[in-house]
Parts: C-alpha cells; structure tokens; sequence
C-alpha cells in the first residue's frame, strides 16, 4: 500500500502543465520506478500524483534534418527497440538496456531518469555526449535547454514545480559519422546502479580522432564531460599511447567521493579505465 | 532389489500447486476483519527508552491500539529452533522480551502498533515520540571483548560462549616445534543473510475453543508452539501452530522471530486476527544473519607435506541477542577438528560474541561455510608455499573411511570424497590447467580453484533426532501420509512420499501428503534444520511404510490362507512371493479393511522414530575463473559440484538442490555483505539494492554431478544433501584467484572493490 494523496491522468501537454499549475505539491508519475520507492520510503508520503502515460509523450520521430525527438514518456523498452533509435544512434538504447530488469524497463521512462536528477542514471552520461536538449513546458512559457544546464546536484535539477519535460532532442550534427559506446560499471550485471557510468562517442578518419566525446556518470555530483580528455584526443592518432594519455586527463573534470559504495579511488581508477577501454573499442584498439 | 520410485526424478508434488499460483501462504489467507500490525524501531544502537509520546498515534484514525514493553509480559524467552534440553545447562539462553525498553541494536523492538491496515500502522509509528538514554556501541566482535567496551547482555566482555577443544598427546606448542614448515592466516568472513523470497510473515487469533492460534512462515512449527506456550504459560495444547506453503527459509525461519509477538498482538485485541509482516529491510536489519567469523589458523607440516599440529582461534560476531548460542561457533571447531586430522595435536578456541548488531542465527551450513573457506584457503596457501599440488595435498591430510570422530564419537560408514575428487579433476581438465594458468600477464587472467568439505548429516549426538510419520491407507489402495517434518521448498514431501511408496510397494503418485504441518495433527518432529528432513524424517517414514506393508500383508495372508512371509505388495499388487503370481489388487484388501463385516479394520500406522545415528556428507567444488584485473571484476567460466550424499532418492530435485546452494555460496564469495554506519548503527544496505544477492545475469551455468556410496544408517542409503551445496564454491573461487593473479584474498566478499584494493596492494595495478 502506498501512501498517495491523490492522482490525476492528463490527457494531453495542455491538460499536465494547466494541473500542474493549479495544483501544488504535485509529483509527475510516469513509469513510476523512482517515485514509488521514494512514496514506498515515505520520502514523498502523502502526495499527489499527475499521471503523464497517457499524454501523447512516448513517441520517438526523426525531422528532415535529421532531428530526433524522443518523447520524455518513452519507456527504455521503446527507446532500445526504436527503429530511428537502433539505425541512428545505437548505443543510447544500449545504454538504456543496462538499466534495471526487463519489468523496470518495459515501464520507467526516459525522461524519467533524466528529470531524477541522478548523477548515476545510466541514460544521462550518453545523452551528455550527444549535447541533447530538453524541452520544457508550462503554463509560463516552453523553453529548450541544454542537458548540461539541466542538473544542478544530486537529485537536484533546474526543473521547476509547474515544469513538464516533454521531448529530449538530439540534432543530427551531434551523432552524423560518430559511433559511441557506453559501459556501466556496477557490481551486478542487472538491476544494479553504476558505480561508474562511461560514455564514449568518436569519429575517426583514417585512424586519427576527428572528434572525441566523454561522459561520466557518477564521477561527480552530476554527469560530468571530460572536456579536458576530448580537447586533448582531438587530432591524434588512435593509438594506445595517445588513448592512454587522453583517459589519464579525464581526472581533470570529475570529482568522484568516497562512500560506502565505492571508494574515490575505485571510482577514479574506472573512470579512466572505462575511457581508455571505451576509445580503444571505438577505434578497434585491442587493449593488453 | 531393484528400487521403482526411490532414485527415480519423479516430478515434486508440490509442482502445479505452486505453478498454478494454487498453493497458498500465510499471507494469502487474508481475513475480513484482520488487523495489521507494525513494530516501533529504535533508531538508536544502543541504550534506553526513557519515554514514549503515544498520544498523536492513538488519535490517529484507523489505529485500533499502541503497545508499549510496560503493557505486555516481560518474561525473557530463547528464540533458536533447537529442540528443547532436559539437561538445563543445555537449554537455550532466554534474552528475548516480546517489546522492550533496552535497546541492543539499531531497529530493536520497542512497540508495537495495531490498525485497520498496515498504512494506518506505518502512518502511526512515524507519530510516536520516543525519548532515548544513549549507550556507546560496538560493531566488531574483537572491540566487544575489549576492557571497557560496553556490555550488551549479562555476559562479562560480551563473551556469550567460549569452548575450547584439545587432541593430542603432547601439547599444541610443543607439536608445533616438531613440524618443519608451520603457517599463520588470519580470515574475516562477512555476514549474510538468507534473503528467502518469501518474507517474515505470520498472523494469530483466538479460535472458537479459545485456542491461541499462530499462522506462521515458519521451519518449525512444533518448538514455536513450545516458546509460545511457555511465554504465556499456557498448556501446549492451548497453543496452536500452523505452517502453510513456505517461500525459502534457510534457517531464518529455524528461530522464533515474530509468533510470540503475533500471540500477543491477537491478544491485546481479544483473539481478533492480527497480521504482522515483515518488510524486506526488517528482515535485513532486524531478523538473523549468517555469523560473521574471524579466524586466526595456524598450521604445521612435515617435510612431506603431513599435517603434525594445527590451532584455530574463531571469533564469531552473533549480533544482539543470543538467538542460536555458541552452537555455530563450537560446529565450526568440530568441522575444523574433523576434516584434516591432525597426527599430533589440534586446538580449538570459539568465542562467541555479542556485538549491537543484527543478531546471528541458523544459516544454510549452519558455520560450514566460515570454516571452511578459512580452511580450505588457508591449505590452498600452505600447498602453494611448499611446492605441492593443493588437491595432492589434502588428499594426503584428509580423513578416510574408517575414521571414528573422537568428539562427536561418529565413524565414517560411507566415503566417496576421493571419487568426488577425481571426477571433479576430470570435469576442469585440473593438471593440464594449473600447469597452463601458470604466471600470466595481462588485463584477463584465468585460474583454476578446488576446495572440499565434510558435513554432519543431523545432529545426534548434540541432541535428540526425533521425527513421526502416519501413514493412512485409502479405500481406493493409496495412502495419506503425515509427517511433522516441514516443507520449506526443499522438496522433503516429495522424496518422503518416494520414499512411503517404495517402502510399501505402491505407486509414487499413489500417495498423498499433508501439505500443512499443524501442531494439534501433525506427527511431532522439530523441524527442517541441519540437512536431516530426507535422512531423519525419512527413517520416520521408512518404519511406518514397513509397518503398514506388515498390516497389509497380514490380512492377505489371512485372506488367502497363507502366511504373510509368504507374501509381498509389489505396484499396490499382491503377490506370491516365489512364484510371483499375482493374487490380488492392494484395492480389493483395502476395501475389505473397511467394509467387511467380521474384519472390518482400516489400515493405518504411525511411528515415532529417534535416529541415534549420524552420517558424514562429504563433496567438492572446482572452477575456474576469468579475472579482469583493472576492474575487479570476476567471470565464472565453469564450476561443478560434486558431492558424496550417499544414496540420492530424486536426482532432479538433488540437483536444484546443488543449484541453489552453489548460487548462495557465489553470492557469499562474491558479492554479498551486510554494512553498518559506523557512527550510528544503522544497517547500510538493508534492501535488495544496495545488498548485492546476485541476479539471473550474475549467475554462471551450474554444474553438478553424484558420487553414491550407501550409506547403510538413511532409509534408502543416504545422507545429507539440504546445505552442503552451499559450502565449497566460495573457497573454490577464491583459490581460483588466487591461481589466476597470485592475490590471496583473505576476506569476504571478494567484490570488485575488494580485489581492486588487493590487486593494488600486491601491486597488479
């Protein structure tokens, strides 16, 4: 039994951001898989609930331009199953299908994740890579916004109370000629969270990087890009020397802490081994 | 004599009850008006209760009562599902009060709410105020003992139990100096928990004869009715058990946890059902564990490689409150005693301590599994240092067939540890990987590990080994079989049932058991524990199958004029012995047994059974293990079982059996642990998140495989087989590592965190 006050179902956009601006203290409920655990720990006890499944969120399309739009409502299943999303940029849904077990993910969403605010969500260091952009809406205005201004700390985001994301976007100029790969770390090979989260997305032409991406969840407060590790590959060649050096600097971005679920350390240690290990694969290195 | 059902895989007659969602548990037997209730948690480690504020609570709607410590008994109770002792030195330590006001660990039971529904529970626990008087705390076993360390319970330096055991002629000192290699470890094995699915739930009322009445997930439903009525002082047959389907005990459910306090929450409402269940943190923090130990083992070796002298100092970490006792600890000192003798003098010293922790309690191995990943590394090392194959090298200190246990004064009947060995050396191609797995280098390094084991079937001598069986015969030739022994998932109907049926000469399926044990009809026996369901309640059955063959054959011999020797019921037929010729359906006697006039006599047998015997178990584990040393983490590439339980009567089940212990001992090596804020108390990782049981992904393909010797002391040959399984993985793998990157990890689990930190320690990374 869960302790929640009361739950409406939006029919549309309209209809989710007119509740939410007339009701406080509402939480947005979509697959459910973080909200109910935190009403289930009496952390949101007694709330109201806004139901979004049914608003017309959980398609993904693809503009002339390449554009892809995937509604915030789209459950992980949807996303690693998309046509659009396995022709175009595989490694998302891959990144997904790490997530939980089949049943989390035939219902928890991907705007979900992103809206949690955790630095561990394992779409989040992908989605950093591919500078996707949120839209937001409410009765005030819709806005677009970069997904690194998104997150402010853990569990902690720009979104406001009245606030609905409703489409993550990803341009074309962000995935054209790149492949990307993510590695979740986690003690477990399912239903576990990361210990570290690694996103690696590359472009090369005739083994030299045109273009590096790093993204790191877990590594910081927030998902983090290695800026100073891609400025520094950019240009060279692919090979283990350079590859090596490049992961060594992805320190210079991340600020991982110790806790009872991972030393600094350990944590630190695997984010430049994931990134070493995420460029080699990339360009076809194998790593001794 | 060939056997038709016993040895056969005959499907578990519990199978469609549970696949149909048909079987039903405690919890399914909601009632209308049943109450629920919650227990009121400290939120300190230690220390007082020095005032409660229950008023916003009771003004709560849908809150139908709140329970202080003052309100109810305080009479102390033993909670272990041991059964009881005449010998009063032997009885289990009374600690624990229904509520209480003396706090001992973090989530202690200091209330108790009762409500229309378990949200209204929730919703009132968070309005109690209560007020604490903080006592320092303790976490480790070693600090306990320490001068000036808090005391938890009656015991000076929180020693609940010291035993300390000799062999020998001269003194263990002086053998030590006799041997020409001698060899110190230290090992620190982690709590664990069973983490069964079905979660701690049970529910009481007070029925139309005014019987207290206890529905209860339960392993032991005779000693829980015991601990109830003795609590209440009531007569016992005012106190009624019953066990219904049960989802997964391993031992958790071999103590008394919430019936006395479910007896009395129907009490305080005038015997209207009252449900207390137990949410998957409370089962973490507030229920019982597997001992966390530390062992100090010390070695000494001829320059052949034979075992002179050894020692084991074990410190075993048994939490809050006395639950089991010391009888963890001391198994471990026999088991360490017992495995490798040793030729000149052995030592044991078991502590057993209280710490503000989870209490510790039964677990599948019940110290097996501590001891034997101690041990079994421990001599892994000792044959790496000296040169010597480690397989070469127990064998050469194992014990043999033959071998009479001077404690327990029990001789090897049975031995097939050597087949075991071989088969399993077979199985991973041992001598040409050890040889091939030699100093690599790289990321991905393989290794292969071996460790083994013996294990008690029951546990005569220590205590009674009583088990009943009945067995009624149908109109229709099949029969009703009734035993006190519980079914807890591991399939002990359905190998007694083989076992009935064979015994009497009827089909498998001919017979039918009472799915539910309850106290006031079922045969006494005091529950699923050790691995004595098959090997005990199975010589129970066994008797009364004979007799009720004997009954059978007696009427038929009276039927057709000759004597019953004579005679033998073979597919529910009978028959003339030597000439085999069939002269009657068992129907056609059945019937009669119920309607004929002059002889008119049903068919029924019970037998109250004490086996005064135990048997040594005995089985090994090899595997072998990819290492990704940068990363710390570990793939199984293959790993088998292979045990030595005598004779086994379902091969499939047996299997499962294998399975399941084999993945408890994975988690136990790899990945399981509980964790404690340092600065509170609090468990760490009290949800099935953060507690890393591994998944269907984490788990490898499971290989087993049977040696049979018969074991002439079980019904049909066998021995035990409900925990072995459970044992030898852990220590397996972790020599396996150690054959891989040439780290010896004396501590579990063996996480990647874990091995990053000894891989850097030893200078891998």
């Amino acid at each position: 039994m869960f302790d929640i006050k009361g739950y409406y179902e939006a029919s549309s956009i309209e209809d989710a951001v007119k509740h939410l601006s007339e009701n406080e203290n509402t939480k947005i409920i979509a697959g459910g898989t973080d909200v109910l655990i935190k009403v289930r720990e009496g952390k949101l006890a007694g709330i109201s609930l806004l139901g979004i499944s049914r608003a017309g969120l959980d398609t993904v399309t693809i503009d002339d331009d390449g554009t892809i739009h995937i509604g915030s409502a789209c459950s992980f299943t949807k996303v690693e199953k998309n046509e659009i999303i396995k022709k175009n940029i595989p490694y998302l849904g891959e990144a997904v299908g790490t997530i939980g077990g089949p049943q989390v993910r035939n219902v928890a969403t991907l705007g979900g994740n992103v809206c949690n605010g955790a630095t561990s969500a394992d779409s989040a260091s992908t989605l950093f890579c591919l500078n996707a952009k949120l839209k937001i809406e409410s009765v005030r205005e819709t806005k677009i916004v970069e997904i690194k201004d998104f997150y402010l700390g853990p569990s902690w985001t720009i979104l406001k109370e009245d606030e609905l994301l409703t489409d993550i976007i990803i341009e074309k100029q962000n995935y054209d000629g790149y492949r990307g790969k993510y590695q979740k770390f986690a003690q477990r090979n399912a239903m576990d969270i990361a210990t570290i989260g690694c996103a690696v997305m590359a472009k090369t032409v005739n083994g030299v990087f045109e273009d590096v991406k790093i993204a790191c969840g877990v590594a910081a407060p927030t998902p983090v890009r290695c800026f100073e590790a891609e400025e520094f590959i950019k240009g060279k060649a692919a090979n283990l020397e350079n590859i090596t050096a490049a992961a060594e600097l992805t320190l210079g971005n991340t600020k991982a802490r110790d806790s009872w679920r991972g030393s600094k350390a350990f944590r630190e240690h695997l984010v430049v081994e994931l990134a070493k290990r995420g460029m080699a694969q990339l360009s076809g290195l194998e790593l001794e | 004599m060939e056997l038709k059902t016993v040895g056969k895989s005959e499907q578990r007659n519990d199978a469609y009850a549970k696949v149909s969602g048909k079987a039903k548990y405690t919890r399914d037997f909601q009632t209308k008006d049943m109450l629920h209730a919650k227990i009121l948690r400290s939120k300190i480690a230690h220390g007082y209760v020095t005032s409660y504020d229950i008023s916003k609570a009771v003004a709560l709607d849908g809150v139908v009562k709140v329970i202080l410590p003052k309100d109810v008994s305080r009479k102390k109770f033993p909670t272990a599902g041991h059964p009881h002792s005449l010998d009063p030195h032997h009885q289990d330590i009374e600690d624990r009060q229904l509520l209480t006001d003396k706090i001992r660990f973090y989530g202690d039971e200091i209330g108790a709410v009762i409500a229309v529904d378990e949200l209204t529970a929730n919703k009132a626990l968070k309005l109690i105020d209560v007020e604490y008087e903080v006592l320092p705390f303790v976490l480790d076993a070693e600090q306990a003992m320490k001068n000036g360390a808090q005391q938890i319970q009656d015991f000076e330096h929180n020693i609940l139990a010291h035993s300390h055991i000799k062999h020998g002629d001269i003194e263990n000192d002086k053998s030590f100096e006799l041997c020409d290699h001698v060899f110190e470890d230290v090992f620190e094995i982690s709590p664990v928990q069973h983490v069964h699915i079905e979660s701690i739930v049970a529910y009481g009322y007070i029925d139309y004869e005014d019987k207290l009445t206890v529905v209860s997930s339960t392993q032991i439903p005779h000693i829980a009715r015991r601990i109830v009525a003795n609590l209440f002082e009531m007569p016992y047959s005012k106190v009624r058990v019953i066990k219904p389907f049960i989802g997964g005990g391993f031992g958790n459910k071999q103590d008394i946890i919430i019936e006395p306090l479910v007896a009395m929450l129907t009490r305080e409402v005038n015997g209207r059902a009252v449900c207390l269940e137990l949410s998957r943190e409370e089962v973490f923090y507030g229920t019982r564990t597997r001992h966390g130990i530390k062992m100090y083992l010390k070695t000494g070796v001829d320059s052949s490689g034979k075992i002179l002298a050894k020692s084991l100092k074990a410190i075993g970490d048994n939490g809050a409150y006395a639950s089991h006792g010391h009888s963890i600890v001391a198994k471990c000192g026999t088991n360490f005693s017992r495995t490798y003798p040793a030729k000149l003098s052995m030592e044991f010293d078991g502590y057993t301590i209280h710490t503000n922790k989870a209490t510790a309690g039964a677990m599948r191995g019940y110290g097996i599994p501590q001891i034997t990943f101690a041990v079994e590394s421990h001599l892994d090392d000792i044959a790496d240092k000296i040169g010597m194959d480690p397989i070469k090298f127990k064998i050469l200190n194992s014990i043999k067939k033959g071998y009479t246990d001077p404690i327990a004064n029990l001789t090897i009947l049975s031995y097939g540890l050597d087949d075991c060995i071989k088969k399993a050396k077979k199985y991973i191609d041992w001598d040409k990987k050890r040889e091939e797995y030699k100093n690599q280098t790289g990321t991905l390094r393989r290794g292969v590990g071996f460790a083994q084991f013996s294990y008690a079937t029951a546990v005569w001598p220590f205590a009674m080994e009583l088990a009943g069986a009945r067995i009624t015969l149908s109109q229709d030739a099949t029969c009703v079989l009734t035993v006190g022994a519980t079914e807890i998932g591991q399939g002990s109907d359905t190998v007694l049932s083989q076992i009935a049926a064979e015994t009497i000469g009827i089909p498998y399926n001919s017979v039918s058991i009472k799915r539910t044990t309850d106290t006031d009809s079922s045969p006494y026996d005091p529950g699923a524990y050790a691995s004595r369901q098959t090997y005990v309640a199975g010589s129970a059955v066994k008797e009364t199958a004979k007799a009720i063959k004997k009954k059978v054959l007696k009427r038929a011999g009276k039927k057709f004029e000759v004597k019953a020797k004579t005679l033998d019921l073979v597919d529910a037929k009978i028959v003339e012995k030597k000439s085999k010729t069939v002269l009657c359906d068992l129907k056609d006697l059945t019937v009669e047994s119920f309607y004929d006039k002059e002889g008119a006599s049903t068919i029924t047998a019970e037998k109250s059974v004490n086996v005064k015997s135990n048997a040594l178990a005995f089985g090994v584990c090899v595997t072998e293990v990819e290492v990704d040393i940068m990363t710390g983490k570990l793939k199984i590439i293959k790993i088998c079982n292979v045990h030595d339980s005598g004779k086994i009567i379902n091969p499939l089940l047996a299997t499962g059996q294998v399975e399941g212990g084999m993945s408890m001992s994975l988690g136990f090596a790899l990945s399981e642990t509980m964790l404690y804020n340092q600065k509170t108390g609090e468990m760490l990782n009290d949800n099935l998140l953060d507690y890393k049981i591994g998944t269907t992904l984490d788990t490898p393909h499971f290989d087993s495989d049977f040696v049979q010797p018969y074991e002439k002391t079980g019904p049909y040959g066998n021995k035990a087989l409900g925990e072995p399984p459970a044992v030898p993985p852990a220590p397996a793998i972790r020599n396996a590592i150690a054959h891989a990157t040439g780290t010896r990890v004396n501590k579990t689990p063996m996480n990647p965190q874990s091995l990053f930190d000894a891989f850097k320690k030893d200078g891998l990374i």
